[in-house]
């Protein structure tokens, strides 16, 4: 019994003198790993990619900018469309729509009666402003992405929506065809990811070539 | 809509890239970690620190030494942690967040420190960029490096002979493992992250007028500097919410290839450090052979569902795009999803709770497994010794051989310690589910009725058992009852673990080595890693089988 006690109160001895090194190793460690590292790189990514790290802002016309006051958003962030001028993003489950601060999924499984339904509406909807069969609509139409920030779009359905944004806009659909060419990516190195449509660019690019507003 | 010829052939190729990349670091970097250890000089640097610091870095610790050491160090970055997210308010770069509950920064704390980042909070609206510097950059760090120390405390024990059971100096691991491996690294990392679209800057969020006239917010953060050590460190914790999904954490193609690089990169590179440290490679490949044989089963199995997409919701809409981006896809949502949950990582570019029910099945048992395929830094190493171990003595108890593995019978000792390292995170994992589903406040958390439900549940604490940190998100569990039992879940899930491992390690140390005999059991072939593989998805169908069904295979075949 003596000695039991003595191994307990020997090892939580053992245990303090550890933890107090492990405090200044731990105080060490967060001036390297949490003060200099991110300053570092923060200085190495300001000098040598200051757009990048600065968000990959753009204008309205689609201009490179660090200043948010010039900015339209982000190049790589979806934002909310509305409206039949304009290409339209997917459904997003972030706030009410591309709220950057609470991105995020739907998080419903693939029996979710919620999801279903969701999907079947989104079917009908997007079959009847576009003019085809619900056949036709494609999964990203119907279907929230994982961050609510998806700003890109399948090829399948940006062609799906060219009619409408032509008619709309008073373009020939070869013109707007040509643009959603124009801000498609193909898979990188012919097999990363997918092929996808940035659809913040194409708006850009749509009301450089036909505004919305004058229509 | 559905997959094409072409989709397939896209999936492969890029399953391809990953592996010729791996491979072709797995050598250099394997070599490089075995030197680091093993090497009985310190950098100038390092002797330095050690003598600022005032720490003894040279002693040869026996593994209760060790031990101690590595609890002392994970207690005040715990007590740190939670002391920093309860005073959140009165630090400086804190955006305007208030701190954190007790509850949360105590799940908070533990999650980061067991390299779990299990995360009940969401990034952009709760977290400022300096608890995200000094608190969880650093653990991202530092628990990834314990993670290593123990993995090379064990190695060293098979690599030794004799001895009082000695294993190692843990200061001098733990710096090393920061300084010489994961800090480079990260730096590299980070630049190439930031080079494709991933911000770092320490702007606030503020307003801005959208392209329509509508209005959003512009994020800010070092989000870089994080997301490397993030996936390189295995940890996982997103800056944002969405994690490796929000397009300022893994904006294209190539980062999202690069980060699934990133988080296997060290695991799997580690069996070679094994084979060196132990003087014969062979071993090395046979336990990298089991943790691919895993690794390649399970993506096979989760993009192949992906990519059909069955189930009702995916059925209808085409294809199972709810919870993925559309640059990724469903494949190379699957080839992360994978990668993530058998390592430690946790990380996601795509949502796991929308995963087709096979699909999300796989995911599960990945971590299961212990993540071993291949793991966790550090951690997926001696969870793969530990089931290495117990194959030798199946295939012992078969032949009538005495079992032995790298030069050290294993005699019952350390299989006692083998089978108690076996069972601690099933009976967490179990317990906690159990208990979740039989309480008031762990069934009001429950999103979905059903087996889908079910599922939530035995996926957060899977999750947190394994230290994992992905979840199926739909569980409501940022309360008191979830923070505070998955918080116990991590923290056993951790250090359990870590101190049978010790204790393994220090019995070995002090056996003597014996020669190979014509009695020994070769463990350096394919029937062995593949034993070693049957016998990990084996001890996991075992004891998971009732609750699986209940849970994704009941979904999977309703």
């Amino acid at each position: 019994m003596h000695s039991i006690r003595l191994t307990t109160s020997s090892s939580l001895r053992a245990l303090a003198r550890s933890s107090l090194t492990g405090l200044k190793m731990l105080a060490a460690f967060t001036v390297v790993c949490g003060v200099a590292y991110p300053l570092l790189i923060t200085g190495v990514a300001k000098a040598a990619f200051p757009w990048q790290a600065a968000g990959s802002l753009v204008t309205a016309t689609g201009e490179r900018t660090t200043d948010r006051g010039e900015a339209a958003g982000s190049a790589l962030i979806g934002q909310s469309f509305e409206g039949d001028a304009w290409f339209l993003p997917r459904p997003s489950a972030a706030g009410d729509g591309y709220d950057t601060l609470a991105s995020g999924g739907s998080n419903l499984g693939p029996e979710s009666p919620d999801v279903v339904a969701s999907i079947a509406e989104g079917r009908a909807e997007v079959a009847a402003r576009e003019g085809v069969d619900v056949s036709q609509v494609p999964a990203d139409a119907v279907t929230a992405s994982g961050s609510g920030l998806d700003g890109a779009i399948s090829p399948a359905y940006a062609a799906l929506q060219v009619p409408r944004v032509a008619r709309e806009r008073g373009l020939d659909e070869a013109t707007v065809a040509a643009l959603v060419a124009d801000a498609t990516h193909e898979r990188t190195l012919g097999v990363l990811g997918d092929p996808y449509v940035d659809v913040l660019a194409l708006n850009t690019s749509l009301e450089q070539a036909a505004p919305a507003d004058t229509m | 809509m559905t997959a094409t010829t072409s989709d397939a052939l896209a999936a492969v190729g890029q399953a391809g890239i990953l592996i010729a990349l791996l491979a072709l670091a797995h050598a250099p970097l394997g070599g490089y970690m075995a030197r680091v250890y093993s090497s009985p000089r310190h950098w100038r640097l390092e002797a330095a620190w050690y003598r600022v610091l005032r720490v003894d870095a040279t002693t040869d610790q026996r593994w209760r030494t060790y031990a101690t050491q590595v609890l002392g160090f994970s207690l005040v970055s715990v007590l740190a942690l939670y002391g920093l997210g309860r005073l959140q308010a009165y630090v400086p770069w804190n955006l305007g967040f208030s701190g954190l509950d007790p509850a949360g920064a105590w799940n908070t704390a533990i999650s980061f420190t067991t390299n779990t980042n299990w995360q009940w909070y969401s990034g952009e609206a709760a977290t400022g960029h300096l608890l995200q510097m000094i608190g969880f950059t650093v653990q991202n760090f530092v628990s990834a490096a314990v993670g290593l120390a123990v993995a090379v405390a064990l190695i060293r024990g098979f690599a030794r002979s004799g001895t009082d059971g000695r294993i190692g100096n843990f200061w001098a691991d733990l710096t090393r493992g920061v300084v010489r491996i994961l800090l480079p690294l990260s730096v590299v990392a980070a630049i190439v992250l930031v080079a494709q679209g991933v911000i770092q800057n320490l702007d606030p969020h503020s307003t801005i007028a959208t392209l329509q006239g509508g209005s959003q917010t512009a994020l800010g953060g070092p989000v870089a500097s994080q997301e490397a050590i993030k996936e390189l460190g295995t940890n996982g914790g997103g800056f944002f919410n969405a994690n490796s999904a929000h397009p300022y954490e893994n904006p294209t193609h190539l980062t999202n290839l690069f980060e699934i690089f990133l988080l296997l990169l060290i695991p799997s590179a580690l069996p070679r450090t094994v084979g060196i440290m132990v003087g014969d490679r062979r071993q090395g490949w046979a336990i990298l052979g089991a943790m691919a044989t895993i690794w390649v089963g399970a993506l096979v199995l989760t993009t192949w569902a992906e990519m059909a997409g069955p189930g009702t919701a995916p059925q209808l809409a085409g294809a199972a795009m709810e919870g993925k981006e559309t640059r990724f896809g469903t494949a190379a949502s699957a080839l992360f999803a994978v990668s993530t949950t058998a390592t430690s990582t946790g990380a996601v570019n795509s949502m796991h709770d929308s995963y087709t029910a096979p699909g999300g099945a796989v995911l599960m048992v990945d971590m299961l497994l212990g993540e071993v395929a291949p793991g966790g830094v550090g951690a997926g190493l001696y969870g793969m010794l530990i089931i290495a171990i117990l194959a030798v003595f199946v295939a012992g108890l078969m032949v009538g051989r005495t079992p032995e593995y790298l030069g050290k019978k294993i005699g019952q000792r350390e299989m006692t310690l083998v089978a108690m390292y076996v069972l601690t995170t099933p009976a967490i994992v179990l317990t906690g589910a159990a208990l979740a589903v039989s309480v008031d406040p762990g069934v009001a958390g429950i999103q979905e009725d059903g087996p889908h439900g079910l599922s939530e549940v035995l996926y957060a604490f899977a999750s947190a058992g394994n230290n994992n940190g992905s979840a199926f998100a739909g569980l409501a569990t940022g309360t008191g009852f979830y923070n505070t039992a998955l918080g116990v879940a991590m923290l056993l899930g951790r250090f359990v673990p870590i101190l049978i491992v010790l204790a393994l390690a220090g019995r070995v140390s002090s056996q003597r080595t014996v020669p190979t005999s014509a009695g020994t059991l070769p463990t350096h072939r394919p029937l062995f890693a593949g034993l070693v593989a049957a016998v990990a998805v084996v001890v996991v169908g075992l004891t998971f089988l009732p609750v699986l069904s209940l849970g994704p295979l009941a979904e999977a075949l309703s």
